[in-house]
């Protein structure tokens, strides 16, 4: 009776310690962005200026918001195909078998990979492709950042949906398959419709990872700070002018700064909110 | 960021304290009770670790030198935790009165802000001041714009687009370069001014000088701008820039030094941008320590006044100087070295010149 007693409240004290954690988080952004919205306003975040200079300083966070969205979008687009048929691979056509296990276990290499190496192979590998290509004179830019975010988390959304889609129950994949299913129709009406919450909440989770990406990002995207005019053209992301930044700064844009970074807090929390009602809907 | 910053600067005054303890024992014979702390600029920091450490093997004196920027080397000073601050910008007449008392600038460097490029089978390239113009603010996008091939009639500059790479932090490098630029175009000054972060035109950004220059390396048809400390370091190519009396001037120790040799006011605080000096490369600029010109305050011993005068005074000349060349920094010439002798003299303690 005791135990339990002492057991309930360290949990309910580790529970706290996250809660105010988080909440404290979130105020000391809130505290530290106030300067840049009280000068702004709203305008902070739909304001594509961004000019540090002393006596003309004029702070708009839309060309990150651009920047992270766009290669974050550009990365799951990318990722989707070849992160679902590489799990159908290990989870289905060739569930248990030696070659699924290798391949399983380097998508899992992938993920224990520290950011800035993606970004070293990106600068001198990726980026040397894309400018051979003719894509872009100089081979920064979204695009280039895209590819490297896409690799960075395919290793995320590929692992858990495979986890999901090896948990089908066999019972019902037997049944379809003794009605005379082929193997397509099994994967496209047994397991797809089992499995897609769980692979909808694994593509959520490598979105969340793609978008507060910073290291190879900066690396690639040739932080210019504006809104990308083409795919192939550089921006920058709200994770990466921020780690640029924040040394030099002070005043109000340090503020601005932390603003950007209170917002990249919100869209991650947006995304978060809007994969658990997609998985609520779909379950 | 301050609470950070003034962590840093207890923790270099304990080592400093725990240091002047430990030589109180250690060296009998040459016995200070004095050890000297200082704080600011990390551009001439290789320079300083080198002085202060030769400094410290032939007088026994112990100094220390935190690189934690020019902003936190002034902050410093005004929070009285160090004995000098090192700074890239001179203090504006209000800066200065910001801070609790008088203070002196002491030049003891000169760097240079170069313009490096990537051009295969180009060794030369003449820029004058209107193609840094129209490059850096977009005008001109290919490296065989008839106005560069006019300016550089022996180069064969190939059809390639040009890609600007400026640093993506903020940096005293980006003062010096914006400075100059805003000095020869009115509409760079107009439109994109001085600062050590800038809204740029055109371009890309990469972080410190090691990032842009290696950029640049890896960039056929890039152009940057870089350290001058940083870019002799490193093989690259860089071009020659055209100064105010009109000539072609490459960047070298010698050329930077020049800078330095025309009229500079009393207290040394001016730009060097732009000199009008035949020989200089003109975007170089000094870097500066900033002492209270009242040594007395806070209790402070007439022996540690008397060292840090005594030190600053060897900085400024002879010997140091030559390390200075040694690390790819340009040596103060002749005239400033006096200049700045001048001040350290006018520096008192209670009143009475500490040095004589």
């Amino acid at each position: 009776m005791k135990s339990d007693k002492v057991t309930k409240q360290i949990l309910f004290a580790a529970s706290l310690i996250i809660l105010l954690t988080a909440a404290g988080m979130v105020f000391s952004l809130i505290m530290g962005a106030i300067p840049v919205f009280k000068e702004f306003g709203l305008g902070f975040v739909f304001s594509n200026e961004w000019d540090p200079t002393e006596g003309r300083e004029n702070y708009g966070a839309l060309p990150f918001i651009a920047g992270t969205l766009i290669t974050s979008i550009l990365a799951i687009v990318i990722c989707l195909p070849m992160a679902f048929s590489t799990s159908l691979f290990i989870g289905e056509y060739f569930r248990k078998s030696a070659v699924a296990s290798v391949i399983s276990s380097m998508v899992d290499l992938l993920a224990g990979v520290p950011s800035i190496v993606y970004g070293l192979w990106g600068f001198y590998t990726l980026r040397p492709i894309i400018m051979e290509l003719g894509l872009s004179p100089q081979g920064y830019g979204v695009f280039t950042s895209g590819i490297i975010l896409a690799i960075m988390i395919i290793p995320y959304a590929t692992s858990l949906s495979n986890e999901i889609i090896s948990m089908v129950p066999n019972e019902l994949k037997e049944a379809a398959y003794s009605l005379g299913a082929t193997r397509m129709e099994v994967v496209f009406t047994v397991i797809l419709p089992n499995a897609r919450s769980g692979i909808v909440a694994s593509y959520i989770l490598a979105f969340g990872r793609a978008l507060g990406e910073t290291m190879a990002v900066t690396m690639l995207i040739g932080n210019s700070n504006v809104v990308p005019d083409s795919l192939f053209g550089t921006g920058n992301t709200m994770a990466s002018v921020i780690a640029n930044q924040f040394g030099e700064a002070d005043g109000l844009k340090l503020s601005a700064l932390i603003g950007i970074g209170l917002l990249l807090f919100i869209i991650t929390a947006l995304v978060n909110w809007i994969g658990k009602i997609i998985i609520k809907k779909f379950s | 960021m301050r609470k950070l910053l003034a962590i840093a600067m207890c923790l270099a005054v304990l080592v400093g304290c725990q240091n002047s303890k430990k030589s109180d024992k250690s060296t009998g014979a040459k016995k200070k009770s004095v050890s000297l702390t200082a704080a600011g600029a990390t551009f001439p920091m290789p320079f300083y670790n080198m002085v202060f450490k030769q400094y410290t093997k032939e007088t026994g004196l112990l100094l220390t030198y935190g690189g934690i920027g020019s902003g936190g080397g002034i902050r410093s000073l005004k929070d009285k935790v160090v004995d000098f601050g090192a700074s890239d910008a001179f203090l504006s007449d209000e800066k200065a009165a910001d801070l609790p008392a008088e203070i002196v600038h002491i030049p003891t460097c000169l760097g240079a802000v170069v313009i490096a490029y990537n051009l295969p089978g180009v060794d030369e390239l003449k820029l004058s001041n209107d193609l840094l113009e129209k490059i850096f603010m977009g005008e001109i996008t290919k490296w065989n714009d008839s106005r560069l091939k006019a300016n550089n009639p022996g180069a064969n500059l190939p059809d390639m687009a040009i890609t600007f790479v400026h640093r993506s932090d903020g940096s005293g490098t980006t003062f010096i370069f914006s400075d100059y630029m805003s000095k020869i175009s009115s509409k760079w000054e107009t439109e994109v001014g001085r600062g050590k972060s800038l809204k740029w035109p055109v371009g890309m950004g990469a972080k410190g000088n090691p990032g842009v220059a290696g950029t640049i390396k890896q960039t056929a048809g890039a152009i940057g701008y870089i350290g001058s400390e940083y870019a002799f370091a490193q093989s690259i190519a860089v071009a020659k820039v055209q100064n105010a009396a009109g000539k072609y001037i490459e960047p070298s120790i010698a050329s930077i030094s020049a800078a330095a040799k025309g009229e500079i006011p009393a207290d040394t605080r001016v730009m060097l941008t732009n000199s009008s000096d035949a020989d200089a490369y003109p975007i170089s600029g000094f870097t500066w320590i900033i002492l209270y010109k009242e040594q007395a305050y806070d209790g402070r011993s007439k022996a540690q006044a008397e060292e840090t005068l005594k030190f600053l005074d060897w900085l400024i000349a002879g010997e140091a100087q030559l390390v200075a060349e040694k690390v790819n920094y340009a040596p103060l010439p002749e005239k400033a070295v006096n200049q700045a002798k001048t001040i350290l003299r006018s520096v008192t303690y209670n009143g009475s010149p500490v040095l004589k």
